[in-house]
């Protein structure tokens, strides 16, 4: 208990709490710009952090990229461009619901359960941390190939349309994914001999092609200008909101509790999180049929996943040096030059320390409310502009953001490029998420194949015999199967009441 | 094209950082005006992905230049493509000064498996700033406690007994692997490599029991082995390291005469004129010889070198050349 008490004085210290806001300022700017991910967010803390002591150090960390996964709901419900790869999984259906006129209600609801997905990832961080590091780490490539395999089924509950249209726009993704270095014998594929192209295709710039510039296509291209978005301005943001969320106080439960395990898994993060508990949340809905078309449940389980999945990506970080994903492989490089080396003995070497970034965890997510707010405030103004003028705002948004991914042009050329093709898509009736979702899991899903085949010499076999990859696949199957097995226990039931005369 | 435009813009990253200041998180000043080196931003190209172990030493330099040198330095991670598409951009930056980068060991390899033609000839060196040996490392539930019994044990075993992972396919501790077996009179393809996207993966591969060994280097292992995860063997240098003084090296352990290093090193492309290595080279040593880059290396366990532009020029040459032999021998080229 001292050291909580400890770690408090450590957070509550006016320079600490100073440093906390000024980085939750820049993570909602950083967020809230399409191209500018939490990721970057942290990346360009760090030299920064290099002159805090260790708890500001780690704290604006932790707050910039809590706010940030946030703020990239803001562009993803008003414009359609999601500010960070964690909002892709439901910009399409908070910008429909902005389109009905309820922005209040969406963004509200990202808010919302963002913080409560926050605070029970803190939670989980700060509890069962070791344990939680334990299960993950047993995780080897067999157990990925079912994960993602897992994942990529989603594609089928993420597409409203039909459910062939929706295979093909994922086959496109995994596709786009095959693009540069093959990570199993190291041969280029599909790079014409383009250097650039060696590097394969950046999810980022193609996320926002594919959302932003294909909207943008869109808008300059139809002859009968679409009907106005309805909303003009934005009211009070918590109007209705308590009962939304009373009524999915389980979706809540499970979007962070999916969020947190995702994320603790190395490798998956917040990003996958999101198109998993979105899925989820569709599967399992009373009304799966109004997803898609501005639908609030599944928001509320995704908006609240990926914030959950930032605690869970430290989980492995803290624990074993692990990164959970990109945030955290930058993370555990502070963590080494602040001499709170990762390890099991960090927790004994430096509790007060720990349980200071623990500390910050929660203070970030409850920070998040107010901060937030004055965000979605600012960025309703957004909604004011007309179209003619916002247009090539957008447009200059992409441009902008895709460059600064890399500082290269040729960003710029695979939205451009991949804007015209989704636009083609969409036009045609093929549903954009799953060739996105193609595009997050196409690698995972690959390089967990081939290197399981390198291990087991080609025995197709070896994907059921360690324990959790064998329930992984034996659930994976049923699920594939289970609209067949359906088919099937309809025609006995049926069949047995004949049988019966 | 588009990467020779680049160095003439200002840095994006440097416009997002202006804006940051708003909220008093960094002062940034620009002088366009023509004068002596530097006089402008400056860029530094790493080419693997924000968060490494490259990344972190170009970010700390990035940082100590801006410092010394008063203009604002960028880095920008180039990552993809095996490190060719970041070395790639270096070579072909404007020789100027305003455009330099990281280069790393993978450029005495990526040419040899016929993925660029690009080699340690095309850049102009300024100084090397860090060397780090390879290593053996087992799971502590391996029944193999040293390195001569698992050597022992892939000699006697038969093939594909063995699996060991640490990087990508062709990779700078893949080859550390094939060197060693070599060295060893070991056929390299009774071990067959699992690629990984680095040697965390790898070693978190190795303790969920997907390989055997991995050969990546001791410092990169560390939080797993202060875990108890995670056992070294040995470290496939010249001297046992600082960090670990109860490893043997390679050739303590059994007899092989094996050394493989990754080094970092700051370089420009070909032609950067005498005047601006004049500012640029004292000014990397001093940041070299800084308490803050030491501190930062000691503390991610990362060994320290200093060798300047003509040392770190054979070195690299030195480096290509045992490299394409031992990668002729192991059948890794194309």
């Amino acid at each position: 208990m001292d050291v909580f008490i400890n770690a408090f004085g450590l957070i509550f210290d006016p320079y600490v709490l100073l440093v906390v806001i000024l980085s939750g300022a820049f993570g909602l700017f950083m967020g809230a710009v399409p191209g500018l991910s939490a990721t970057m967010a942290t990346a360009l803390l760090v030299p920064v952090t290099f002159f805090m002591e260790p708890v500001p150090a780690l704290a604006s960390i932790v707050t910039a990229t809590a706010m940030a996964i946030f703020a990239g709901d803001l562009p993803g419900a008003l414009l359609r461009i999601p500010g960070t790869p964690a909002s892709a999984a439901y910009t399409n259906e908070a910008f429909a619901m902005t389109r009905k006129g309820q922005a209040e209600l969406v963004l509200g609801t990202g808010l919302l359960s963002a913080v409560i997905g926050g605070l029970f990832g803190a939670v989980v961080l700060t509890f069962s941390a070791p344990v939680l590091a334990e299960f993950a780490i047993k995780f080897s490539s067999f157990e990925y190939f079912w994960l993602a395999s897992l994942g990529l089924t989603c594609a089928a509950f993420v597409s409203s349309e039909s459910a062939a249209k929706g295979l093909i726009s994922l086959m496109i993704g995994l596709l786009i994914a095959t693009v540069g270095i093959d990570g199993t014998t190291g041969f280029p594929r599909f790079t014409f001999g383009s250097v650039e192209l060696l590097g394969g295709i950046n999810f980022i710039p193609a996320m926002i092609g594919m959302f932003a510039m294909a909207e943008v296509f869109r808008s300059v291209t139809a002859i009968k200008p679409p009907p106005e978005v309805e909303q003009r301005t934005i009211g009070n943001i918590f109007a209705g909101l308590g009962k939304v969320l009373y009524r999915y106080k389980f979706n809540l439960l499970r979007g962070s509790t999916i969020g947190v395990l995702v994320g603790a898994l190395p490798g998956a993060g917040s990003d996958i999180a999101a198109w998993i508990a979105y899925a989820v949340s569709k599967k399992f809905s009373k009304d799966p049929e109004k997803f898609g078309t501005g639908h609030v449940e599944g928001i509320v389980d995704a908006g609240s996943s990926n914030n959950a999945g930032l605690g869970g990506t430290w989980v492995p970080a803290l624990v074993f040096g692990i990164p959970g994903d990109s945030i955290t492989a930058i993370v555990i490089g502070v963590l080494y030059v602040k001499g709170m080396n990762p390890g099991p003995t960090v927790f004994l070497e430096h509790p007060e320390l720990i349980y200071a970034v623990f500390v910050s965890f929660f203070l970030a997510n409850i920070l998040l409310l107010p901060l937030g707010l004055t965000a979605i405030k600012c960025a309703k103004q957004m909604l004011r502009v007309p179209r003619e003028i916002l247009m090539p705002v957008i447009l200059m948004f992409c441009v902008v953001g895709t460059f600064a991914i890399n500082n290269t042009v040729f960003g710029v050329g695979i939205m451009l490029v991949l804007g015209v093709i989704s636009y083609f898509l969409e036009e045609n009736g093929f549903p954009i998420a799953p060739a996105i979702l193609g595009l997050v899991l196409g690698g995972l899903l690959e390089e967990s194949f081939m290197t399981s085949m390198i291990k087991a010499d080609g025995d197709l076999l070896a994907f059921f015999e360690r324990p959790v990859s064998a329930v992984l696949g034996v659930i994976t199957i049923l699920i594939w199967l289970s609209p067949q097995l359906a088919k099937v226990w309809r025609k006995i039931r049926r069949a047995t009441p004949l049988g019966g005369r | 094209m588009s990467v020779k435009s680049n160095q003439k813009r200002r840095s994006l990253t440097k416009i997002l950082v202006a804006s940051a200041m708003m909220v008093g998180l960094a002062v940034v000043s620009f002088s366009p005006a023509q004068a002596a080196y530097p006089d402008r931003p400056i860029t530094i190209i790493v080419p693997w992905g924000a968060g490494g172990g490259t990344d972190a030493v170009g970010r700390i330099f990035g940082n100590l230049l801006e410092q010394d040198l008063k203009v604002p330095v960028n880095v920008v991670n180039r990552d993809g493509g095996s490190g060719v598409v970041g070395h790639s951009a270096i070579i072909t930056a404007e020789p100027d000064g305003y455009t330099i980068g990281i280069a790393t060991v993978e450029v005495a390899m990526m040419h040899w498996v016929g993925l660029t033609k690009l080699t340690y000839a095309d850049f102009t060196v300024f100084a090397q700033v860090n060397q780090d040996p390879g290593g053996l490392m087992v799971g502590t539930d391996s029944p193999y406690k040293s390195a001569k019994d698992l050597l022992a044990a892939i000699k006697e075993k038969p093939e594909k007994t063995f699996k060991a992972s640490g990087t990508g396919q062709g990779g700078i501790w893949h080859l550390g692997m094939a060197g060693w077996l070599l060295s060893e009179g070991v056929d390299v393809a009774k071990v067959p490599w699992v690629p990984s996207k680095g040697s965390a993966p790898a070693l978190k591969d190795m303790v969920a029991g997907g390989v055997d060994f991995v050969t990546s280097s001791l410092a990169e292992g560390r939080a797993l082995i202060e875990a108890g995860k995670v056992l070294p063997l040995a470290n496939m240098g010249d001297e046992r390291l600082p960090l670990y003084p109860d490893v043997p090296t390679l050739k303590e352990a059994t007899g092989s005469n094996w050394t493989v290093n990754v080094w970092r090193t700051i370089a420009g492309p070909k032609g950067v004129p005498q005047e601006v290595m004049d500012v640029l080279v004292p000014a990397i040593k001093r940041a070299y010889e800084s308490d803050e880059y030491k501190k930062f290396m000691d503390g991610r366990g990362f060994g320290m070198i200093y060798r300047g532009p003509k040392e770190a020029y054979e070195t690299m040459e030195k480096t290509d050349k045992s490299f394409g032999e031992v990668m002729k021998a192991a059948g890794l080229t194309n």
